[in-house]
């Protein structure tokens, strides 16, 4: 009896999450279908944003997502491998266990912080450097990198650190060095972990709004340099809910959120895609 | 005291006085241990777990020097040197002695490349040369027939007794004078057992070998020399029949007749 209670009530917890999920994407869909009959394919194409006319074209929001993303991989990715890599081989157990616990914690910092201390203190040194305005897609893809870098790099020397000392050894044992080792042998073989945290770190990133708010200047343009300021989905999504004064705007709202919705299950689909190959291979 | 024999023939390794301490610990793991290791034929080293045979053979490769902290002291005599002075070229010593794990090791990479890759370690690019040296380092690990239509393929899609052989001939493949094996054949099934057995017999009319096992039957059928270790002591080294026949010590004779272990 007991156990028949327990059984349910897991099972009821498990199916309120795929609920919310469902919940939610009906939710987006069936208010974004004004937006989705009146522009069409235009609202992911044409970058026109203009309330007060009435037209709305999502792509230099889109844009405005996937540039700061893949700016922040760019920028983040090589050193996040370079910090795992020093955490999980080449520091000596006791700073590994203090470094360890400091990336932990800047992982825990909220991101509101680093949108504010990315206006306050890093923009001004953009705008020293570049001139400018300062903030824009630069300043949005470095505040990005800066704010994964530490999530990345915990989960790259987790992935990095499941490689089994036996067979590094093996490799050392054969004349090879701590790089041809790192190289050779962690890297390939944590290889599939590797990625997959690569891109939750990405999902973070692409989804992130706080951060980016203060330091992408949001308008509505496509940026023709990386100087530019542009916006984000998330950037429009907070900035302008509130005001909405249309049913149009409201839904091509709505649509924009959709859309980040999707972009976000692509990327987690890839990544425990790449978790899952990691699994089996284990097995 | 410890009964050593005086071995006449020629001699690949000495081990005098060598006493190993791990990092943190009081008291050293192995103490002055003095010990020659005969060249091309099999020495054994048997013994209840934790008496400091599997650190004796990861000293000769200096694997220790990974783990920073422990500390060696003596001597272990290599080629005329003291292969224990902190000024050692461990990259060099670890290709002139190489090491076969507990359990087999494939690299994630193809089999061609794992026998290739302490040649490539070595600066070998030559394709011709790493593919003859590849093809008999895999014959001579008796491997060669099973593998020759798949050496593009991941090593880690075999067997453990067959990754276990292409560990010997990634091991063989750069030419090294001293084999160590640690505890071969444990992760095995019988049969693979018995191949790498018959390998390590072969193997010494190139190599000298030094093998730890936990299985007293497999020192017996492979070793030349046995040495009996207890407590970070070597207590006695003797031809293998000998040993096992007419021990000179109480403790080795107590030890291979089941009295404690």
């Amino acid at each position: 009896m007991i156990d028949k209670i327990f059984l349910n009530m897991t099972r009821t917890s498990a199916l309120l999450i795929l609920f919310i999920v469902a919940w939610i994407f009906v939710v987006l869909f069936n208010h974004s279908i004004e937006a989705m009959q009146t522009f069409g394919f235009d609202f992911i194409t044409k970058d026109e944003w203009a309330p007060n006319l009435e037209k709305f074209g999502a792509y230099a929001a889109i844009f405005g997502s996937v540039a700061s993303t893949f700016l922040a991989m760019l920028l983040a990715i090589p050193v996040a491998i370079g910090v795992a890599i020093f955490l999980s081989e080449i520091a000596h157990d006791k700073i590994k266990g203090f470094f360890g616990v400091s990336v932990e914690l800047l992982a825990a910092i909220p991101s509101v912080i680093y949108g504010m201390w990315g206006l306050f203190f890093f923009v001004p040194i953009l705008r020293d450097i570049f001139g400018g305005m300062g903030i824009g897609l630069l300043a949005a893809g470095i505040v990005l990198a800066i704010m994964i870098l530490p999530f990345m790099a915990a989960v790259t020397r987790d992935a990095m650190n499941t490689t089994p000392d036996i067979l590094k050894e093996s490799a050392y044992a054969l004349g090879g060095t701590q790089w041809d080792v790192i190289k050779d042998i962690i890297i390939p073989y944590a290889k599939a972990g590797i990625i997959g945290s690569l891109i939750l770190a990405l999902g973070r990133a692409i989804g992130e709004t706080m951060a980016v708010t203060f330091v992408m200047g949001n308008v509505h343009h496509t940026p023709k340099t990386i100087l530019d300021p542009t916006t984000s989905i998330p950037v429009t999504l907070a900035n302008e809910f509130t005001e909405a004064d249309s049913s149009l705007y409201f839904s091509s709202l709505f649509g924009l959120a959709l859309t980040l919705l999707v972009m976000s299950f692509v990327v987690i689909a890839i990544a425990k895609f790449y978790f899952l190959r990691k699994v089996r291979k284990g097995q | 005291m410890a009964s050593i024999i005086d071995i006449k023939d020629e001699c690949s390794l000495h081990v005098r006085n060598f006493s190993f301490t791990y990092k943190g610990a009081t008291t050293p793991s192995l103490k002055k241990v003095t010990m020659p290791i005969a060249k091309h034929s099999v020495t054994a080293l048997i013994g209840p777990s934790g008496c400091g045979k599997t650190t004796l053979l990861r000293s000769f490769n200096r694997m220790h020097d990974l783990y920073p902290g422990n500390k060696y002291e003596g001597e272990i005599e290599f080629e005329g040197r003291n292969i224990l002075d902190p000024k050692e070229d461990l990259i060099h010593l670890r290709t002139k002695i190489g090491m076969i794990f507990q359990k087999p090791t494939a690299f994630p990479m193809s089999i061609f490349d794992n026998v290739a890759y302490g040649m490539r370690l070595q600066g070998i690019k030559n394709k011709t040369e790493l593919e003859g040296r590849v093809e008999k380092a895999l014959q001579d690990a008796a491997i060669w027939k099973e593998v020759k239509d798949r050496l593009k393929h991941d090593a880690n899609g075999l067997s453990g007794g067959q990754q276990q052989r292409l560990c010997i001939a990634r091991a063989i493949a750069v030419e090294p004078e001293v084999l160590l094996f640690d505890e071969p054949t444990s992760a095995l099934d019988p049969i693979s057992t018995q191949g790498i057995e018959k390998l390590v017999i072969e193997l010494k009319e190139r190599v000298s070998i030094i093998i730890v096992t936990h299985n007293m039957q497999q020192a017996a059928r492979v070793s030349d020399y046995t040495g009996f270790m207890y407590l970070g002591d070597l207590i006695e080294l003797g031809h293998t029949e000998e040993l096992f026949v007419t021990p000179k010590e109480k403790l080795t004779q107590e030890y291979i007749t089941g009295k404690f272990g």
